[in-house]
């Protein structure tokens, strides 16, 4: 449905104090009560990796992980943050080194436009996390059920998938079975 | 496919290497810069107010409660666009009806002047200090429209007595068009012993690219000149088009920028009123103006693609050859004609209804008809998937009523002469037809078809494998061939190549990446030919200030002419570095060879690397500067001699549960004809998301508008894009034949799988269904509507 008629506004001039942990670093500012977590962090943080491609919450360009489960913080408000830690796609590489699972999206050509990539890549991390280094073709495809990607028809992303969780197990990464060509 | 792995970038890359991608370290560390990332110092946000129907006089517009409210910097409207002489949004390519007259092209204001057209049609802009405040002021806004009766079906707006949209276009008819030559394809039809009709619905699909669209305006009062940022595929047409027909400012006097842009799938070559408006308006409010597309804003304002209605007959003889094609196509525009509107449903879809087959006679007529929707322009392929889903599905169901194999059928009639010339202008230059067809077959084992059929009726599924033997017209395009039939613009490219005193080079390009990879394609070219480590070349583009001019990415045109463009400006810096090295070796010129970037003499171990060379053109000690202008810099401008012809065969085979209407897409087979490949790397991903996009539209994607014309898809709850679970992995094939007409022999791949997948998908549905009427997109609740009738029909009959 077209969404052409817009809210009536809160009371003006409050504000809410947010604390949280962002990429390791404390921060602590103060908003709009209505910003959304994805708008504390490209707006007043600046840490524009993370993307809006929706406003639905249907894209998942936005996913953030958030006491390391991920979230999509288009749907998430900046005061629920409050106290949480978040990592962005800016706080995965650890130092210069990038982490297995973007090592593995670079290797297996798993982004074209990049857009839809932070999200894909925060939601892969969480993947793993609950289904470990084996996941099969089919759980990562099931997986990535809220990330639209138009760019490469998915079938690389399967692919840096399966090899980014076997890299994050200590794998070669290289030797993924799903996808394999 | 498996290729070397030159991924160290401290190496040289060969042409055919799939390097991996240059650009990936900034998009896999979130330190890509795309537009809304942008914030200039003092910006103010804008929101616009769009129509809520789909065709309204506005009486009146009160801005003076929403004038009040807190934040609000300045509320626009159409009446000070006028105020300030600022032009329609133009559509740039001239089509001329079939009685001579010139193409009806209804006013276009960037925002409305006295009526709306389109549910979104912008009718204010609010300019706040935040967006909040922005949406809260437009809310403000008292609009007194009198709303008038609605064209919404592309079916009935020619009717007499159809509402009408623009007074310049009578039946809400833009152009009456046709291609080929009538009476030799009546004289076809009159000697046929069998003709095949068929009547087809295009959909209409929303473009989505990832990356909303977005702009920031900036005025500098002192340089008086503006700076664009925006989501656009070609950023110098985007500033012609703004100061040569819009007049926002001189063309000197503005700069656009497209920084990283998150896809674009054609919808990001038009120029539209968001932008068009932060720009102007930057000066107006004396401050930044930025935008952002909610993804709600882009189903309802973005253009959309495809939506035609076609009947078309195939005249066959008695062996079952082809004598004749005659294609009747109404086209819906939209409300307006687009930035390139009129040259999609006309010049790249009728040149293109020869397919990869002999036809003696072609004859095509297209209607161009407004109505009260989003306006509609290209979408990946543009023209080409409908062209190729009519000239796919008719061969298949030709080949069905004759009872004919289908691949043999198609084989049969492949043209199999080159150059060869088709009955509507194209002149193909080479291809092998039957080499993709014949590897496509293998690939997609359909020999073992018949059993995996019966296996899958055992279990109660039905199997259908279809075909998709299509050709593209790329490498858009020479430019007095594309003057000749209307265009405004030309269709080279332009590149410059800068070679620095320590050797390393920058390649200036006309081209726009968007996801396309050319940071890394046109490094592994520069690279290649200069004998220097691709980390040694760095690829600039998407800015006006840096690239002086350039035509843009858009119809797979960036390999066989930007690519191209990059080439001659090599060879003319090749051409003067041997004349330096002659003096640097004290040989004669025509000793000197080039080879794995070292300049030798020839038969001698005497060389210099090029990065020598590079220095010494700088220092300029060693060479006459009254023979030889010091430093080493060379431009080109390539002008394509003909369009490229990428050309292959998709195989889909698909399992239809009857229970459910669910389509399982059980393997799906691609092989592509591309000429000559620089990276297959990228090449294939290039495939994989052109064929999710085409089945995107054959299973899920549609645009619905109702019949008061507001938007039923305007969300991701409505409308069905392809997520991972809906498509299958892909098996990609490449078979080559070199396109004659370009240095490189490329032809382009970038809409391959978008035009040609949707027919190889319906081929597979209507196959597995038995029955030819499988309207796209074909989803669960269609296919079981169908396979309930056919059920219900069987019972009937028992
Ligand atoms: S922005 Fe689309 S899900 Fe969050
Ligand atoms: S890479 Fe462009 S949307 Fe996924």
């Amino acid at each position: 449905m077209t969404n052409l008629a817009t809210p009536a506004s809160p009371p003006k001039s409050e504000t809410v104090h947010v604390s949280l942990t962002v990429n390791g670093k404390p921060v602590t500012v103060e908003v709009d009560p209505r910003t959304l977590l994805v708008q504390l962090l490209r707006d007043h943080l600046l840490l524009t990796g993370t993307h809006v491609g929706c406003d639905t919450s249907q894209c998942g360009a936005c996913v953030v992980l958030m006491d390391g489960d991920a979230v999509k913080s288009c749907t998430v408000l900046a005061a629920q943050a409050d106290g949480a830690s978040v990592t962005t796609i800016e706080g995965l590489a650890a130092g210069g080194t990038l982490h297995p699972m973007q090592e593995a999206f670079r290797e297996n050509h798993g982004l074209q436009c990049g857009f839809c990539t932070p999200g894909m890549i925060m939601t892969a991390v969480d993947l793993v996390a609950h289904h470990g280094p084996g996941l099969t073709e089919q759980q990562i495809r099931e997986g990535l059920d809220g990330n639209l990607c138009r760019c490469t028809g998915y079938h690389n992303i399967v692919k840096s998938i399966a090899a980014g969780a076997q890299a994050m197990a200590g794998g070669s990464g290289s030797g993924a079975k799903v996808a394999a060509e | 496919m498996t290729a070397t792995d030159a991924s160290a970038f401290s190496t040289v890359t060969p042409i055919g290497a799939a390097v991996r991608r240059k650009e990936d370290h900034r998009f896999l560390t979130g330190k890509g810069r795309y537009t809304d990332d942008f914030s200039r110092p003092g910006q103010t946000f804008a929101y616009f107010l769009r129509s809520p129907h789909a065709h309204a006089a506005i009486r009146s517009i009160d801005v003076s409660a929403a004038r009040a409210m807190p934040g609000v910097v300045d509320i626009l409207t159409g009446a000070d666009l006028a105020e300030d002489k600022i032009g329609d949004l133009i559509c740039g390519w001239m089509i001329h009806s079939k009685d001579g007259s010139p193409m009806k092209m209804g006013s276009h204001p960037a925002l409305a002047k006295g009526k709306v057209r389109y549910v979104g049609d912008h009718v204010a802009v609010v300019i706040a200090e935040s967006l909040h405040q922005a949406k809260d002021a437009a809310a403000a806004i008292a609009v007194d429209y009198e709303e008038l009766p609605v064209a919404a079906g592309l079916a009935t707006a020619q009717e007499a007595g159809a509402p009408q949209l623009h007074d310049i276009a009578p039946r809400n008819t833009a152009f009456e068009w046709e291609l080929g030559d009538r009476a030799a394809t009546e004289a076809a039809f009159a000697k046929a012993v069998r003709v095949v009709s068929l009547d087809l619905v295009n959909n209409r699909l929303a473009p989505n690219a990832m990356e909303p669209r977005a702009a920031i305006g900036e005025y500098d009062a002192g340089d008086e000149a503006y700076t664009l940022w925006t989501t656009t595929q070609n950023p110098h047409v985007a500033r012609l088009v703004l100061s040569a027909f819009v007049g926002i400012a001189p063309e000197h006097k503005l700069r656009v920028i497209a920084p990283d842009v998150g896809g674009g799938f054609g919808s990001k070559i038009f120029l539209y009123a968001e932008e068009t408006v932060c720009a102007w308006a930057s000066k107006r409010v004396g401050r930044p103006v930025k935008w952002t597309a909610e993804r709600s804003e882009s189903f309802l304002s973005d253009a959309h693609g495809r939506d035609h209605l076609t009947h078309a007959e195939l005249a066959l003889d008695a062996g079952g050859r082809i004598l004749g094609f005659r294609v009747h196509t109404r086209a819906n525009m939209g409300a307006y004609l687009s930035t390139f509107a009129s040259s999609i449903p006309t010049y790249l879809y009728g040149t293109l209804l020869s397919g990869q087959y002999d036809m003696p006679a072609i004859y095509c007529e297209v209607d161009a008809v407004y109505t009260n929707t989003a306006p509609v322009d290209a979408y990946r392929g543009a023209g080409r998937p409908e062209a190729t889903f009519l000239v796919e599905r008719i061969m298949e169901k030709a080949a069905r009523e004759l009872g004919e194999d289908p691949a043999e059928f198609r084989r049969k009639n492949f043209i199999t002469k080159f150059p060869h010339q088709t009955p509507v202008i194209l002149n193909y230059d080479t291809g092998d037809y039957a080499a993709s067809l014949d590897k496509a077959m293998q690939m997609a084992d359909i020999a073992g078809f018949p059993a995996r059929k019966a296996e899958a009726a055992r279990r109660g599924r039905l199997r259908g494998i279809g075909y998709s033997a299509y050709i593209e017209a790329c490498g858009l395009a020479p430019s007095s061939a594309v003057g000749s039939l209307g265009a405004g613009v030309g269709l080279w490219e332009s590149a410059e190549v800068r070679v620095n005193p320590t050797g390393n080079v920058e390649v200036l390009t006309g081209s726009h990446s968007h996801g396309q990879g050319h940071e890394t394609t046109f490094a592994q070219l520069v690279s290649a030919r200069l004998g220097i480590p691709i980390d040694q070349v760095t690829i600039v583009h998407g800015d006006t200030d840096k690239v002086q001019f350039g035509m843009g990415t858009y119809g797979s045109r960036s390999g066989a002419v930007g690519m191209s463009a990059i080439v001659k400006a090599l060879d003319k810096v090749e051409a003067k570095a041997r004349k330096i090295a002659a003096y640097l070796l004290e040989a004669s010129e025509g000793d000197i060879e080039f080879k794995d970037g070292k300049f030798t003499v020839a038969g001698t171990d005497r060389a210099v690397p090029f990065a020598e060379v590079a220095l010494g053109a700088y220092t300029a000690h060693k060479f006459p500067t009254s023979e030889i202008e010091p430093g080493l810099k060379e431009g080109a401008f390539y002008d394509p001699i003909n369009f490229t012809f990428p050309a292959g065969c998709h195989i889909c085979e698909v399992e239809v549960d009857p229970e459910t209407g669910v389509t399982d897409i059980v393997k799906f087979t691609a092989v592509d004809d591309f000429g000559v490949v620089i990276n297959p790397m990228i090449v294939e991903g290039q495939v994989h998301g052109g064929i999710a996009q085409g089945i995107g539209q054959a299973l899920l994607e549609g645009v619905t508008y109702d019949s008061d014309g507001q938007l039923v898809t305007g969300s991701y709850m409505d409308y069905t894009m392809p997520r991972a679970d809906d498509v299958p992995r892909f098996d990609v094939g490449l078979t080559e034949t070199r396109c004659t007409t370009n240095p490189l022999g490329i032809k382009g791949c970038g809409e391959a799988g978008a035009i040609a997948a949707p027919a190889a998908v319906i081929n597979a549905m209507t196959d597995a269904l038995g029955t030819e009427d499988v309207p796209m997109p074909a989803t669960p609740a269609t296919v079981w509507r169908i396979c309930e009738a056919q059920a219900a029909a069987r019972r009937a009959a028992e």
